[in-house]
């Protein structure tokens, strides 16, 4: 077993069938995808056949299997966002990026997720990124928000 | 961040230490004995900001508030006040429900009312406090000051219950939410929090609390409006070593945010219905379910429930009644499906998200295969003050089926969005354009979409309709979990049908058929009537007219044969659009135009050669390389190369690019 796992399946002594989507959410969390290997694991760990977590993952928007972006951008797809011109959004971050939701960009910077609803209807339209929210964007809006987020990616890597 | 308390002061009698209450002295405020000391009754008022001894700025920091931008607002204000050494308590509060004048920020000085700013951002903050501390505010920013008994209020500013967004509403559940401090206990309590629940377990049985809810006319809000104390009386009647209560807390609606808003601001309010009706059906472990998309509502719950575990309201023998109870928070993982209740059912044991048929219902083999019952967030904050007011003062209010309140989350093409709680048999009309002031832009009203994906769009001729159960469903609409969004004369009926298709059919979990291929089918439908006819070969136009001919007795089939509610209600989007709006469909299908505009396949564009004056702005900007020409000279668009963005009519500035 992976070292890094048991400190994950400590939280969950006497782990059942039900705490399956709990430590998937916590290997996510720690290590940002689930990996071939850590499914394999939580299969050891929980006596389920890798075939079964994998049924219970993929049925899920919230699991990854590929590794996530710096900066995970987060578009909202809801009805308000959709009425007050979402898809445009989706499609001037998808040009600027030149990614389709659910990848990541070449320079490991980026990645794209649609989600169905954030919950922030009043502010529309919405995205999140890392977190922090933008409301109220617009197609020009994009390109300011992408670039402040590749300034900030730049001056990381010439601090490492 | 609260003041310290000595109300829950430790008696002399037992051996608890400080900072852990002793449960009774708790029990003895809540049941209303005497044991309140003066010194009590000051701290409760000030807990209850009936006076208050230093300054208090509240900031309204729910999701929304965040996403306009309070955390920044925050930062300042604390600079502010230790920049001029003053000291005054900060606390973060929830959204008060006016979501687009945030971030909101409420102060409050010692023998004043408090008095609300709107749109308090980053830059606003130093002017505002400066007018405050000195006495005198900005009447521009001002929202209203609230009504407090016994303190001197600010000269002419409005009172905040007469802004025309607050004055028609009937704030119940809602009470609470930007008002107090969401994680503080103490606070809840003084404000007449756990009251119903120590006056449930100690002093009714659990069928007498079924019966008050039944009594009371209560029905679900997540939904269907199935009543909610019958659901529990059935629960509390059959046996079982087990029971589990579970709240469902995973908002999936695309449009709706009231749960969220509820926990975020008023998490203890949540818990104390839960614990009451976990009570009723004889449940001693209730579950959380709720989305992982709303980490700062998880964050609250975590937090309120750690303090009522402190304060001996949750755990083993809660004020001494013999009652236990333990709540565990569960994360979804982004389902729609999971709404469902025996989907939820399925997801919490650790398995796909996957409905199954009922009967059995949850009531009788629900979670572990043991007595459930499930509701949700907004229908729990509606019990404790039921239990504490009693059955007729709920039923007071709201139309013959439908008792008590709603809250409404208001969005899109609206001027005032945000949260709105109503009496029932309230009109649209009143909510869209009393409360919600309107149309923005000078637009028109088109249509309402009431309920999310199992909902539908009411036009302008129903707007009159006084909003229940019965009277939405007679229109074509639900109740759903209470989602509206607004639109206008820009959104085309057809384009919408087609997002919700597009949505229903990425949620459906495969189980049966009907919604799995359905939905898809539909949805092919959809996209051909509203996709350029350049891209059809064969006998692609032949199948673009079956379905369109199917579209209509396809909804009806999903609807009638599907398992669960998800595929039940797929095509509600459908049919009421295919109700009202008939003629866009049929400008879509015979004229191969939109009339609202929005369907990018079937605008073209071109340039009036008269008023281009070869800027090439329009060149620069187009992103398919569709548009050409010199400088200088008139530019012209290539269609097959064009995507429909209108990137070209935004930018130009001679009115130059004309859609058709």
């Amino acid at each position: 077993m992976n070292n890094d796992m048991k400190p994950i399946f400590a939280k969950f002594p006497n782990a059942q069938r039900d705490d399956l989507i709990p430590i998937l959410q916590e290997v996510q969390e720690k290590k940002g995808f689930l990996s071939r290997e850590d499914v394999v694991s939580i299969g050891k760990y929980l006596k389920l056949p890798a075939s079964k977590i994998y049924g219970v993952a993929t049925f899920y928007n919230q699991f990854r299997f590929q590794p996530r972006g710096q900066y995970n951008i987060q578009l909202c797809r809801g009805t308000a966002c959709h009425v007050k011109g979402s898809e445009k959004v989706l499609d001037a971050v998808k040009r600027e990026l030149n990614i389709a939701p659910g990848e990541t960009t070449r320079d490991g910077v980026f990645s794209l997720e649609v989600v169905a609803c954030i919950g922030a209807c009043g502010l529309s339209p919405v995205i999140s990124i890392n977190g922090e929210f933008y409301a109220g964007v617009t197609q020009d809006k994009v390109k300011v928000i992408i670039d402040s987020y590749r300034g900030k990616a730049e001056e990381h890597d010439s601090e490492n | 961040m609260t003041q310290k308390t000595d109300i829950w002061k430790t008696c002399e009698s037992c051996w608890e230490t400080t900072g852990i209450p002793c449960p009774d002295v708790i029990g003895l405020f809540l049941e209303n004995r005497e044991g309140k000391t003066g010194a009590a009754q000051d701290e409760l008022a000030l807990l209850r900001r009936e006076k208050v001894n230093k300054p208090v700025i509240f900031i309204g920091t729910g999701t929304c508030g965040l996403g306009a931008g309070a955390g920044k607002t925050l930062a300042r204000i604390r600079n502010y006040l230790s920049e001029h050494a003053l000291e005054a308590d900060i606390i973060e509060v929830g959204c008060i429900g006016l979501c687009v004048e945030e971030p909101l920020v409420d102060i409050q000085l010692p023998g004043r009312t408090r008095v609300s700013f709107s749109k308090v951002t980053e830059d606003k903050v130093n002017s505002l406090l400066d007018g405050v501390f000195s006495g005198a505010v900005e009447k521009e920013t001002v929202l209203g000051q609230f009504r407090q008994d016994g303190l001197k209020p600010w000269p002419d500013i409005p009172c905040i219950d007469e802004h025309p967004f607050f004055a028609p509403q009937t704030r119940w559940v809602l009470a609470n939410c930007g008002i107090i401090d969401p994680v503080s206990i103490d606070e809840y309590i003084a404000h007449g929090g756990y009251k119903a629940f120590a006056q449930s377990i100690n002093g009714m049985t659990p069928d007498e609390v079924c019966e008050t809810v039944i009594k009371s006319g209560l029905r679900g809000r997540g939904g269907g409006g199935f009543p909610t104390g019958k659901k529990w009386s059935l629960t509390l009647k059959t046996p079982g070593d087990q029971k589990y209560f579970i709240c469902n807390a995973d908002e999936g609606d695309p449009g709706a945010f009231m749960d969220r808003a509820v926990i975020e601001g008023d998490p203890f309010r949540v818990l104390e219905g839960l614990s009451i009706a976990a009570y009723a059906i004889g449940a001693t472990k209730a579950y959380i379910y709720t989305r992982a998309e709303y980490p700062l509502a998880i964050q609250r719950l975590r937090q309120a429930i750690e303090q009522a575990i402190k304060y001996g309201l949750l755990g083993y023998n809660i004020l001494d009644s013999g009652f236990n109870l333990e709540i565990k928070i569960k994360m979804g993982a982004g389902a729609f499906v999971c709404g469902e209740e025996t989907a939820l059912i399925n997801s919490i044991e650790g398995k796909r998200g996957m409905p199954r048929p009922r009967p059995p219902y949850p009531s009788v083999r629900g979670l572990f295969d043991c007595p459930t019952a499930i509701n949700n967030v907004e229908t729990l904050a509606n019990v404790p003050p039921i239990i504490a007011n009693g059955a007729d003062w709920f039923g007071s209010i709201g139309t013959k089926t439908s008792k008590g309140t709603k809250v409404f989350a208001l969005s899109g093409k609206i001027t005032r969005t945000g949260l709105v709680e109503v009496a029932m048999g309230t009109t649209l009309r009143r909510i869209i354009f009393e409360i919600g002031g309107g149309i923005p832009g000078g637009k028109k009203y088109k249509a309402v979409q009431i309920g999310g994906p199992s909902g539908g769009c009411i036009p302008e001729q129903h707007l009159d309709v006084e909003i229940d159960y019965e009277s939405l469903k007679a229109v074509g609409a639900m109740m759903g979990s209470g989602g509206m969004v607004v639109m206008d004369e820009d959104t085309c009926m057809v384009d919408i049908a087609k997002f919700f298709m597009d949505f229903i059919q990425r949620e459906s979990c495969g189980k049966c058929i009907p919604c799995r291929e359905g939905t898809k089918r539909m949805l092919e439908t959809l996209r051909s009537i509203t996709r350029g006819r350049g891209t059809e070969k064969g006998i692609d136009s032949l199948d673009r007219f079956r379905g369109i001919m199917q579209l209509n007795r396809l909804a009806e089939v999903i609807r009638d044969t599907s398992l669960c509610g998800l595929g039940q209600s797929a095509p509600n989007p459908v049919l009421s659009t295919l109700r009202w709006f008939r003629d866009e469909y049929e400008a879509h299908v015979f004229e191969r135009r939109c009339p609202a505009g929005a369907c990018v396949e079937l605008l073209t564009y071109r340039i009036d050669p008269e008023a281009c004056r070869g800027c090439t702005l329009c060149l620069k900007k187009c992103p398919s390389g569709a548009i050409m020409g010199a400088p200088k000279s008139p530019h012209y668009i290539i269609p097959d190369k064009c995507i429909g963005c209108g990137t070209c009519a935004q930018v130009c500035r001679f009115n130059a690019v004309k859609v058709e």
